[in-house]
């Protein structure tokens, strides 16, 4: 018997089933995107901690360089197209899952690949030049918030574009299968996830901040 | 090559530290030898290790709990012999070892001790109360565990390898940076409890999602039972605080290896930030804590007063509220540093009215057993001392509330009374209570009564033994965290408390026996039919111990206290439901991925307390293989024929046919 068998005679099992609330177990689509929903929901929550933390801090430059003084608009303008870009392109690749089409696929996401390293690599590029310059975390309170905030978000970018790398190999070596498709789904709502927190940074640490 | 670490690191001149790091060291090479040896290890790794059961899950959560609350209680002997030797005197523990012992006390108990027991419990309850057949995500929770158990060896080595932190269960900056805690203690605590802190998250997301989203037909929200609403509210209160714990620790750590300023005293740190932000995860850790006890009591004291929860709703209700409030009232804890006295008098008020959900509650249980026919086995001798002794912890938790007092009783002995008042009343005499209540769920016999109730008493007595004098001795003045004082008026109590200590113990050991016992008289303490106590939710539906898939057909539910009214109708058509129509069931296979992450967990963790850098590399790189690995199988489930699932429930069936039979008690 096979688990496709299983899965057609036993309506309540617990990877499945039809129906929610009144009908038992939901199907396990649902029970994955609401638990990845959930986990989201808590990234968000440390990021706002680290988001509390900078607002705390932001005016406490101990003598040292302001977020005036220190950031490039244009630079982070082209970050913030470079991130939207990517999550427009990671759409496409839900698309073409949707649609069954692995040659489309393997394209939107190695676009999308491209346009997360892009921004990781002017955020870096941002860093550096920042710490060449002795504007380096250690200098004040309001630079290590800014490292560490600005700096989460860009670790969340660099684990999901190792994630993409993965999810790319998986749907290679074994197609559009069930599980993996549910994997998708998770993938593409975190990265979704890291362009809202991208635009609450954007404006709280460099908007903000350049004006101040 | 090695960091900072070396032979140095080793405290050869401390003869406490090392002979009790030889005795445990010595035990569990024992064990481990004796697994090998004899060859339980093929069957431990199959059946245990690797398990994604959420009940195996559970019993092994427990296990850990009993382990570090033995650790913990241990440290608490040592700190009261020690105060009762310190009167004018330097005792026997150095300042410095002194400080240790209490940080490490705090931190096992309630991150190694308490959690776990709660967590464990709600493993192995949760699921059957819910009717379904495991968790939402088994192989998430098998991580959770061994990630949880990580967090633990990593304080117990700090015992042998260098030193732990000095710094209480709450590493306060300035203290804790590393200007004045320039070893590796802090360290220890930090990836003890980061590590262990990200198990326990994914715990809270897990059940948040099983709870919400798997429910037997029928079970909707206001048919749960009281422990599953009380563990869902704690699992809430996870998903939400812990993420802010993770922050902070994380902010701390960046200052101690980056040389950050987020909490420093120079180049504009702000130093109260840090209390602020453990304190927004911290106050609504200890409901986190005591909601779930709350749930266990509920279920406890309905079963043995064979009634229904009395108000129900309003049960739910006061959970909710407490999970809400929780959040706004964190400032209690730090009164005394200068918001104000318009800030301090409005979170005063919140915390006051904190504690109207907890008398609803009370009354509540109360109203449960009124009229009720109350058996007094051991789970419900835990409630009824819970009760009691946590109004007093709550009454106690208001006068704290009260800022012009906490200004005088903060960080006194009367605090630490409060504190171990609710946390000792109310989560450990929960977790006693769940433990006695579900170990013949758990293991098909029930615990020894007379142990049990030996072991009871003698814990409520020397409980307030200990900490009566300990409210006292602080209202007289004495600051808690003392290596050593001078005052004559405190010598008395301090030496009671002492006391009280001895009976805990050996209510500590009674605890011990019992369970010695029972394993030894088990044929007698069988449980046969899988529903020892007359219960009324789904848990006891099953079989003791339930097989992998707990139920062979899923039950359907129509009402609150399903089982109840299922077992009502046997009793009054004097026969069982008819048989289900077997069908195979397809069950998650189990999987080594949690302990092999936890694995390099742990060397990662080891690694980063001694700055071993290529170290780190190599567990991160392990971690993330494993989880490829892991996301490349093919085959995650197996099934189980629908003739191994007839033979398994016609088995009970059969025990439970016979108890009917033999059933003399009321009938509806
Ligand atoms: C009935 C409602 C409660 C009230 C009104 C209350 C009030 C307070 C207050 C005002 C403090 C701070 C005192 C100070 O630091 O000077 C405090 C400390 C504390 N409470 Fe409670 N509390 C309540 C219930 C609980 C419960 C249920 C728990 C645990 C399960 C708990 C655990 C603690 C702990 C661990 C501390 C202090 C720890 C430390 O400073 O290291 N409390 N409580
Ligand atoms: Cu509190």
């Amino acid at each position: 018997m096979t688990a496709m068998d299983v899965r057609e005679r036993d309506p309540y099992r617990i990877h499945g089933g039809h129906g929610h609330a009144l009908g038992g177990p939901a199907p396990i689509r649902i029970v994955v995107g609401y638990g990845f929903w959930i986990f989201l929901l808590s990234d968000i929550v440390m990021f706002s901690a680290f988001f509390a933390a900078y607002a705390v801090l932001a005016g406490k430059t101990a003598g040292g360089p302001s977020g005036a003084e220190l950031f490039n608009l244009r630079n982070v303008a082209i970050e913030t197209a470079a991130l939207l870009l990517s999550s427009f392109t990671c759409g496409l690749a839900g698309l073409a899952v949707t649609a069954r089409r692995s040659s489309w696929f393997y394209v939107a996401m190695t676009v999308t690949f491209v346009l997360g390293a892009s921004f990781i690599l002017l955020e870096l590029r941002e860093f550096v030049h920042m710490v060449a310059s002795g504007a380096g975390p250690t200098r004040s309170a309001f630079l290590s918030a800014f490292f560490t905030l600005v700096g989460c978000h860009g670790l969340h970018v660099t684990a999901g574009l190792l994630w993409l790398l993965t999810m790319m190999a998986q749907i290679f070596a074994k197609g559009f299968r069930d599980d993996i498709l549910r994997r998708f789904m998770c993938f593409s709502l975190f990265w979704h996830a890291l362009d809202i927190i991208w635009v609450a940074l954007f404006t709280v640490v460099y908007l903000l901040g350049a004006s101040r | 090559m090695l960091g900072k670490l070396s032979w140095d690191v080793i405290p050869f001149d401390q003869p406490l530290p090392m002979i009790a790091s030889a005795v445990v060291a010595l035990t569990i090479l024992g064990v481990l030898a004796w697994v090998f040896l004899a060859g339980h290890f093929p069957y431990l790794w199959r059946e245990w290790i690797t398990s994604v059961d959420h009940k195996r899950i559970g019993v092994m959560y427990t296990l850990l709990a009993l382990l570090m609350l033995l650790r913990g209680f241990s440290d608490a002997v040592m700190m009261r012999s020690q105060q009762a030797l310190a009167f004018q005197a330097p005792g026997y523990l150095p300042p410095d070892h002194f400080n240790q012992v209490f940080s490490a006390h705090g931190t096992i108990m309630i991150f190694f001790g308490a959690m776990p027991f709660v967590i464990g419990l709600m493993n192995l309850v949760v699921p059957l109360q819910l009717g379904v057949r495991d968790v939402a995500f088994p192989t998430l929770n098998s991580v959770s565990l061994w990630l949880t158990a990580t967090g633990a060896l990593l304080v117990n080595i700090s015992l042998v390898i260098g030193e732990f932190a000095r710094t209480g269960w709450l590493p306060y900056p300035p203290l804790s940076e590393t200007a004045y805690s320039p070893g590796v203690g802090v360290d220890y605590y930090l990836w003890a409890v980061q590590i262990a802190g990200v198990g326990t998250l994914l715990t809270g997301i897990n059940f948040v999602t099983t709870i919400l989203k798997m429910r037997a037909p029928g079970m909707s929200y206001l048919r749960m039972s009281m422990f599953c609403w009380t563990s869902l509210a704690a699992s809430l209160l996870i998903v939400a605080a812990f993420p802010i714990l993770t922050a902070t620790l994380a902010m701390l750590t960046l200052d101690r290896y980056f040389g950050f300023h987020f909490f420093t005293n120079e180049a504009g740190g702000n130093m109260l930030m840090f209390v602020n932000l453990i304190w927004a995860w911290g106050h609504p850790e200890v409901y986190i804590l005591v909601l779930p006890a709350f749930g266990i009591f509920s279920e406890v004291i309905s079963t043995f007063s064979s009634k229904p929860l009395f108000g129900y709703r309003s049960m739910v209700a006061a959970t909710l509220f407490i999970c809400i409030v929780s959040f706004m009232v964190w400032l209690h804890h730090f009164f005394t540093m200068g918001a104000g006295a318009d800030v301090n008098a409005a979170f005063g008020i919140a915390t006051s009215i904190i504690a109207v959900g907890t008398g609803v509650k009370i009354y509540n249980w109360m109203f449960t057993m009124y009229g009720g026919r109350i058996r007094f086995a051991t789970p419900m001798l835990w409630s009824l001392g819970f009760m009691v002794t946590f109004v007093i912890g709550g009454m106690t938790g208001v006068l704290l509330a009260v800022p012009p007092a906490d200004f005088l009783l903060h960080n006194s002995l009367f605090l630490v009374a409060h504190f171990h008042n609710v946390i000792i009343g109310g989560v450990l005499f929960g977790a006693f209570a769940g433990y006695t209540y579900w170990f013949p769920k758990a293991f098909g016999f029930r615990l020894h009564e007379g142990w049990g109730k030996l072991a009871f008493w003698l814990t409520l007595i020397g409980f307030y033994a200990t900490f009566v004098p300990l409210y006292a001795v602080g209202l007289l003045g004495m600051t808690r965290r003392m290596q050593h004082f001078d005052v004559p008026a405190w010598y008395p109590w301090v030496l009671v408390a002492g006391a009280g200590m001895i009976i805990t113990t050996a209510g500590v050991v009674a605890q011990i026996i019992q369970l010695v016992v029972s394993i030894r008289q088990r044929a007698a303490l069988r449980d046969s039919t899988g529903d020892p106590w007359d219960g009324r939710s789904l848990e006891w539906a099953t079989p003791s111990p339930p097989p992998v898939f707990n139920f062979a057909a899923l039950p359907h539910v129509e009402g609150e206290e399903p089982y109840w009214s299922i077992k009502q109708r046997a009793r009054e058509q004097n026969r069982l439901r008819d048989e289900p129509e077997y069908e195979p069931i397809e069950m998650p296979r189990n999987s080594p991925t949690g302990f092999i992450c936890a694995f390099f967990a742990t060397v990662m963790g080891f690694a980063l307390i001694w700055h071993i850098w290529w170290m780190v590399a190599l567990g991160a790189l392990g971690a993330f293989a494993t989880f490829v690995v892991f996301a490349w199988r093919d085959k995650p489930e197996y099934v189980i024929s629908a003739a191994e699932v007839a033979r398994i429930d016609r088995a009970n069936r059969s025990a439970r046919r016979e108890a009917l039979a033999t059933y003399t008690g009321p009938r509806p």
